[in-house]
């Protein structure tokens, strides 16, 4: 078993409105340093796969299905084995 | 003329499109969106709400419901396909039409109604039209229309932009509010001509877009 | 498996510990409970008792005062005591509604306790067997001049947006105020409105032994679990941070199951027994107020129940307030068609217990019975009699008026329209749809709202009013005074008043002085609801609203519908063209105590309340109607707060017309709030008609016109508005002060 953490961000270019309003009550809450807010979404997904190239095509191909809209979403994630947990 | 009106697990303007389009001498019927064939069917429309609870973003899950296919597959024989705000979210998410719907500039849902102006008069949705200028009630958390600039050139070198905000209320990219695809048979809109045919509820704006529409299918068009 | 996190103490235990303190129960309660067992109870029936004996569930406190409310006329279909009230609005068809308040859990999270207070008045009405139709919200806030009240209005304006508008039922209308004794304990009130045939009317009842117990909807979680009655020492420090008391909504699901259910009773009506909402206390009040209305028993397997969690407790599976679920009763034998029929729509739906008739409240878990309770003893807590005192402060009121200082009338009125009472909430409402569904004729920012009966020439109109600074300074009078003005707003729009829904919001009844204002209000509510032939059908009491022993002001808010035979004939608040005159109907007095001018001159509210005269109100709102109905009103405006000058304000704002007034008043009449008025408005054709009609109730003020220029002429002086800069004002006051 594997853990996918999936995190979805907007593209570079793209206006993130919501990040901009939440910078801008950071900053009118006197946080002096912060330069940016991205907002963006996290997945976390459980799933099944032969081997860790099996379950990294796997992630890839849902999320560009589903999770983002590739006009203007990108993503990274992290995949963790979960099978020690298991036993443990 | 046969329309049928898509019915998502969460739209809720689907009714509010079948009485407009029942009272302007459509023959509607709502279908369920497990529905896979749409070919006895003139029209599709793909009503507003929140499908799927428009959680992930709006349209997301809904474009991947049984009745898609059939849809893509009325888009691609030059069926007319309209969507109306969630409607349109949906048909930008499966590629039907160009750009997505963003959250508003001014993040919040926005009910009002504001003034639209036909950018194409010349289509299947405005034609009946004898004003440029109309008031359209909105909607809307998520209608902010986004677009890359070399589709928005292509787009406007090919007349697709309909409808756009005379103020725009939700920061969308040159201020469209409206979208056909280069064939002009696949249309979207963020606001509701569906909530407003009805003089005793204060509008009637939206009457003509039905008309254009039966207008171009050579339907004459009449009130009950 | 994760394990519950409460530990299970034994009867011994909990007497020893005096749990049951902690859960609320009194002493003399629990010695109750162990006599009338004849042993100790154990620890899911020593939560079943502190759940169903909480004025929450039970209205101990209160039902001695709710049981005085007038509520049966020839429409009354149904009166309280169920989800919701019907009346009967002829051709088959009858009109649901009920309102209740979400006032705490908007205060610990604001989005959530507003959303799910949406969520659950609906529930309360489509288990009655109605569509529903609208929403209105009373909502009530401390002064906007702190960012914990913004962060407030802004979560519960976003949490009503964004529960409503996914419903997909408009929020039609409602109104919002602000003062400082509302800042510890802001006000959420929201009336749901419904549509049926009477042919389809539902009611929450368990008849019919054997028949089945079914659970629909969401699964049960820990969520809203009361957390006030959970005593800290139960939990370690970790744990305590990570527990939810406050419920989560999900409009996506609640669709589903409203449309599932309205479903399920218009094609399997004569196999569904009973239906209700799992509201407050969860599974536990929803299951044993059904089983007790029909005189019966109850028992259910707790094992069956859907789960969202693993490990969870019979306790916490009863009190669960886990949102979007419901309890159905269903007729032995036929209960596949109502599963199948929630299954196929993605809900689970459990048979999950049976009717019994042998009057007990009997819990089953991991193959134990864990409860065993008479029903009708659960259902009944002892009433505790509340002592009752006048408060000290209507006592030492001074007699006369105040008397505002308007010598500056330009810059007074410039003030007055910018106040957060006054000033208009169309930005904040705009988050609202209010149009969805398509049968909105009068939105918001009406006297009322109206919504068109599709299919008919009816329309019902609808709204929630009270003004919290009438009863403070004189709880009876103010509460005839908040049926009087509901039902002015309603008249308003050419519609007849036909019935009342309440939130009773008040301190702690436990506080003599407060339990006199709730009887005091009661009464004056109940004297004007005869007068005006509206009974009180449904409603809720919200107590204990108080912080640091400081409660708010009384604030019995009505909810008042009206029906229109002709919405043809709609009234609106707007001038609508130039050249029509303007009459003020009722006569205006010397009214400041109490009024918008003296909180804003003195900063404060204080003094004798002003007369109020229930004659004259019946007399106004029958000219009103009888003047429309032979169609000579252009338009009509109550008087309200800030009196005359706002009232002509907002029906030339609306309009977008100018005015030009005459009267032989001093100027601070013009801000006086003597109740039993309104502005109409009657085209030059229909003036002597008009006339005749009103004889000496109405007095002629002058005309409208079409420009920007406002004239205002007193026994004083002229002064001459501009339109454009007044209404910049009005409209831009809230967004202003909620900005930084």
């Amino acid at each position: 078993m594997y853990t996918a953490k999936i995190y979805v961000t907007y593209k570079p270019s793209i206006v993130d409105p919501q990040g901009e309003v939440i910078q801008a009550a950071l900053q009118r809450m006197n946080y002096q340093g912060i330069s940016s807010v991205t907002q963006g979404k996290y997945f976390e997904v459980n799933l099944a796969a032969p081997n860790v190239a099996a379950a990294k095509n796997e992630v890839a191909n849902f999320t560009d299905a589903l999770l983002i809209n590739q006009n203007t979403e990108t993503y990274r994630f992290e995949l963790v084995s979960t099978d020690d947990e298991v036993q443990a | 003329m046969k329309a049928a009106v898509i019915t998502f697990p969460g739209s809720n303007c689907d009714l509010d499109l079948f009485h407009a389009l029942a009272d302007l001498d459509f023959e509607p019927t709502v279908v369920s969106a497990q529905t896979t064939d749409l070919s006895n069917y003139d029209a599709i429309f793909l009503p507003g709400g929140f499908s799927y609870g428009d959680y992930l973003r709006s349209g997301a899950i809904a474009r991947f419901a049984p009745v898609m296919a059939a849809v893509s597959q009325a888009a691609a024989d030059g069926k007319i396909v309209v969507g109306i705000c969630n409607g349109f979210q949906i048909l930008t998410e499966a590629g039907l039409l160009p750009g997505q719907l963003f959250g508003n500039e001014q993040p919040g849902f926005i009910c009002d109604e504001v003034d639209l102006l036909i950018d194409n008069s010349n289509t299947t949705y405005t034609n009946a039209y004898a004003d440029s200028r109309i008031k359209i009630p909105i909607a809307h958390g998520e209608g902010n229309y986004y677009v890359d600039s070399a589709t928005l050139a292509e787009m406007e070198a090919n007349h697709q932009i309909v409808f756009r905000y005379a103020d725009n209320p939700n920061g969308s990219v040159a201020n469209i509010a409206g979208v056909m695809n280069l064939a002009g048979n696949v249309f979207g809109m963020m606001p509701h001509p569906e909530r407003a045919v009805d003089a005793i509820t204060g509008n009637t704006d939206g009457h003509p877009f039905f008309k254009s529409i039966l207008q171009t299918l050579g339907m004459a068009v009449g009130r009950k | 498996m994760t394990t519950s996190r409460l530990k299970e103490l034994t009867p011994q235990q909990i007497l020893d510990s005096k749990l049951y303190l902690q859960w609320g129960l009194t002493e003399e309660e629990y010695q109750l409970i162990v006599t009338e067992l004849d042993r100790l109870p154990n620890f899911t029936e020593t939560g079943i008792f502190s759940g169903m004996w909480s004025e929450h569930v039970s209205y101990k406190k209160s039902k001695a005062v709710l049981r005085k409310f007038w509520s049966q006329n020839e429409r009354v279909l149904q009166g309280p005591g169920e989800g919701a009230g019907i009346l009967d609005i002829g051709d088959h068809q009858a009109v649901v509604f009920k309102a209740e308040s979400h006032n705490h859990p908007s205060f610990v999270e604001p989005y959530e306790g507003a959303a799910t207070g949406v969520g659950g008045i609906l529930r309360d009405i489509f288990s009655m067997g109605a569509q529903p139709i609208a929403v209105l919200d009373s909502l009530r806030f401390g002064e906007l001049n702190n960012a914990h009240t913004k962060h407030l209005v802004d979560g519960v304006v976003a949490g009503i947006a964004g529960y409503g508008n996914a419903i997909g039922i408009p929020t039609v209308g409602g109104e919002m105020a602000f003062d400082d004794v509302y800042a510890g304990n802001p006000l959420v009130n929201v009336m749901a409105v419904g549509l049926m045939d009477q042919a389809t009317m539902q009611v929450g009842q368990a008849k019919g032994v054997g028949n089945a117990i079914i659970y629909v909807g969401a699964k049960t979680g820990r969520d809203g679990m009361n957390g006030a009655s959970f005593a800290s020492a139960e939990f370690s420090s970790q744990e305590k941070a990570d527990r939810a008391a406050v419920q989560v909504g999900d409009p996506f699901l609640e669709k589903l199951v409203m449309d599932t259910t309205l479903m399920a009773i218009r094609d399997h009506a004569d196999i569904i027994v009973g239906i209700q909402d799992m509201g407050a206390a969860g599974l536990l009040s929803s299951s044993a107020e059904m089983a007790d209305k029909a005189g019966m028993g109850i028992e259910l397997n707790l094992d069956l129940v859907p789960q969202r969690e693993t490990g969870m407790i019979p306790y916490e599976l009863m009190l669960s307030e886990s949102q979007e679920r419901m309890l159905l009763v269903v007729k032995a034998g036929q209960e596949s068609k109502i599963l199948d029929l929630f299954r196929e729509n993605n809900l689970d739906a459990q048979m999950i217990g049976t009717v019994t008739d042998n009057g007990r409240y009997v819990l089953n878990f991991q193959d134990k019975v864990v409860a065993d309770l008479p029903l009708r003893f659960l259902t009944h807590p002892l009433e505790p009699k509340l002592a009752e005192q006048k408060p000290k402060r209507l006592e030492n009121f001074i007699k006369s008026q105040y008397q505002p200082d308007v010598s500056d009338l330009t810059a007074t009125i410039k003030q007055l329209i910018g106040q957060t009472t006054i000033a208009s909430k169309a930005s904040l409402f705009r988050h609202f749809d209010s149009m969805v569904r398509a049968d909105t004729v009068i939105k918001p920012g009406g006297d009322a709202s109206l919504v068109r009966i599709r299919g008919t020439k009816k329309a019902l109109a609808m709204t929630t009013d009270v003004n919290g600074r009438y009863l403070y300074l004189d709880p009876k009078k103010g509460g005839q005074m908040a049926v009087a003005e509901a039902a002015r707003n309603i008249v308003a729009t050419g519609a007849l008043p036909i019935g009342i829904t309440d939130c009773l919001n008040f301190g702690s009844p436990d506080n003599p002085e407060v339990y006199y204002e709730l009887n005091q209000a009661v009464a004056g509510i109940n004297s004007m609801a005869k007068l005006l032939n509206t009974p009180v059908i449904s409603g809720n009491v919200s107590l204990y609203n108080e912080t640091d022993g400081q409660p708010i002001y009384p604030t019995p808010m009505i909810g008042m519908v009206g029906l229109l035979a002709d919405v043809e004939q709609a009234l609106t608040i707007g001038f609508k063209k130039a050249s029509d005159l303007i009459y003020l109907v009722g006569a205006t007095k010397d009214s400041f105590t109490g009024t918008e001018i003296q909180k804003m001159q003195t900063g404060k509210i204080t003094g004798q309340l002003f007369d109020f005269n229930a004659e004259d109100e019946l007399a106004a709102q029958k000219l009103v109607l009888q003047a429309n109905q032979a169609g000579y009103l252009a338009s009509a405006h109550d008087l309200a707060e800030g009196g005359l000058a706002v009232a002509l304000l907002e029906a030339s704002f609306t309009g977008h017309l100018g005015f030009k007034i005459q009267t032989q008043l001093p100027a601070k009449y013009l801000f006086s709030e003597t109740p039993s008025r309104f502005i109409v408005t009657v085209p030059a054709s229909c003036q002597s008609a008009f006339e005749a009609l009103a004889g000496k109730q109405a007095q002629y003020l002058g005309t409208v016109v079409d420009s920007d220029d406002l004239q205002l002429e007193t026994s004083e002086e002229i002064v001459h508005l501009s339109r454009a800069e007044l209404q910049k004002i009005y409209q831009e006051s809230i967004t202003w002060q909620l900005k930084d």
